[in-house]
């Protein structure tokens, strides 16, 4: 079947089987590798992108459910140049270390900012629940709370 | 908000259904309670025998892992708390990004083991079942103020055309790739139960 999306704010149709997980078809059609497979069964986070601003594990999620969407990966999520507050904090806080979760816990954080702007460490524990196996939850803690600043700092600085 | 309830309590009954995600394995199909004859008709059901039936099925797992009694759905054969720590959330479909559409969409997903059905959601918290009697769930049940103002009518609805609730019958497998445990009691024969038993008056009989 004919499957037309917006990825990363380009218009992209693709003929494929409805089935498929939108991961397999932003890593392989569409050779987006920044997110990441992990578990391929929704229970680590390491698929993570937004659609239409929701967090959505991709392992999971057939791509004919992402018709008419707005896709968003990690390497949508800065505006150009401009690094999202999250992508500033992680650099800042030095937070990876192998690297491979990070990208779904950073658009988890991102959907997580989006709606609780400043959230409290009970938030964080409640809503981000991704799996790291470098144990880096420290320091992501911190660059969540950092990002959140980092954020609100930039809506300030925003012209009304 | 009457119409959000209704689909809550419809959502509620078929999402004990849903929210099985990552059943034990192992679990075996039951077998139905009764013959899967044809000749079994609602009109051969007395009000009593079809409350009975009714409620082998809505005192499921199907149907009350998703019917908790405080903010956590269950899963699975065991009735687990859903892994990762998974709430209700404000509006009954998790926290804002950990939703149930966060990994369940409107179909089972049999790759991944992850159910899915329209309207996957927690049922409201006045609609818990855990820990209730089967008398206890009729009453609250026919309750318009737990129910969501529905009629009679529209509760036969809910509980027998609902995507939700009839999920319990279609419900994949887990993420073991093991078939999740159905209802013990057959779709038709259910919902020739629940229509029998409403025609009957609705009885709910003496604990
Ligand atoms: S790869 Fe999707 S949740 Fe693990
Ligand atoms: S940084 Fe290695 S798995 Fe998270």
């Amino acid at each position: 079947m004919t499957i037309s999306f917006n990825i990363n704010g380009q218009p992209t149709s693709l003929d494929v089987d409805g089935d498929t997980p939108l991961l397999w078809v932003v890593r392989d059609m569409l050779d987006l590798k920044g997110t990441k497979f992990g578990c391929g069964k929704a229970a680590c986070g390491a698929c993570t992108l937004h659609v239409d601003g929701k967090a959505v594990r991709s392992c999971s999620y057939a791509v004919k459910y992402a018709e008419g969407k707005n896709i968003t990966t990690i390497e949508g999520l800065s505006s150009g140049d401009q690094l999202h507050p999250v992508q500033q904090a992680w650099m800042e806080e030095i937070v990876p270390q192998c690297g491979y979760c990070q990208p779904g816990f950073m658009m988890a954080t991102a959907a997580l900012l989006s709606e609780i702007p400043n959230p409290t460490d009970e938030d964080i524990d409640n809503n981000i629940v991704n799996v790291c196996r470098c144990a880096t939850y420290y320091r992501m803690r911190k660059a969540i709370h950092r990002a959140a600043g980092l954020q609100s700092q930039t809506a300030k600085n925003q012209p009304s | 908000m009457k119409n959000a309830h209704r689909a809550y309590l419809a959502a509620s009954l078929l999402l004990g259904i849903l929210v099985l995600g990552f059943s034990t394995p192992g679990a075996q199909l039951s077998e139905p309670k009764l013959p899967e004859s044809s000749e079994s008709t609602a009109a051969e059901l007395t009000p009593e025998q079809a409350f009975d039936l009714m409620m082998e099925v809505l005192t499921h797992k199907r149907c009350v892992n998703c019917h908790p009694s405080d903010d956590y759905p269950r899963q699975g054969e065991d009735s687990h708390i859903h892994n990762f720590g998974v709430q209700r959330g404000p509006d009954n479909h998790g926290v804002a990004a950990l939703q149930c559409q966060t990994c369940h969409q409107t179909e089972n997903n049999n790759h991944a083991g992850v159910p899915g059905a329209p309207e996957w959601s927690l049922a409201p918290r006045r609609m818990a079942w855990q820990g209730l009697t089967r008398v206890e769930i009729a009453r609250s049940m026919l309750n318009p103020e737990n129910n969501g103002g529905r009629t009679l009518e529209e509760t036969v609805h809910h509980l027998t055309e609902h995507e939700l609730v009839l999920w319990a019958w279609e419900p994949g497998v887990d993420a073991n790739g093991t078939p999740r445990e159905k209802p013990p009691v057959p779709k038709a024969e259910y919902i020739k139960a629940v229509k029998a038993w409403a025609a009957g008056g609705a009885p709910i009989p003496e604990e």
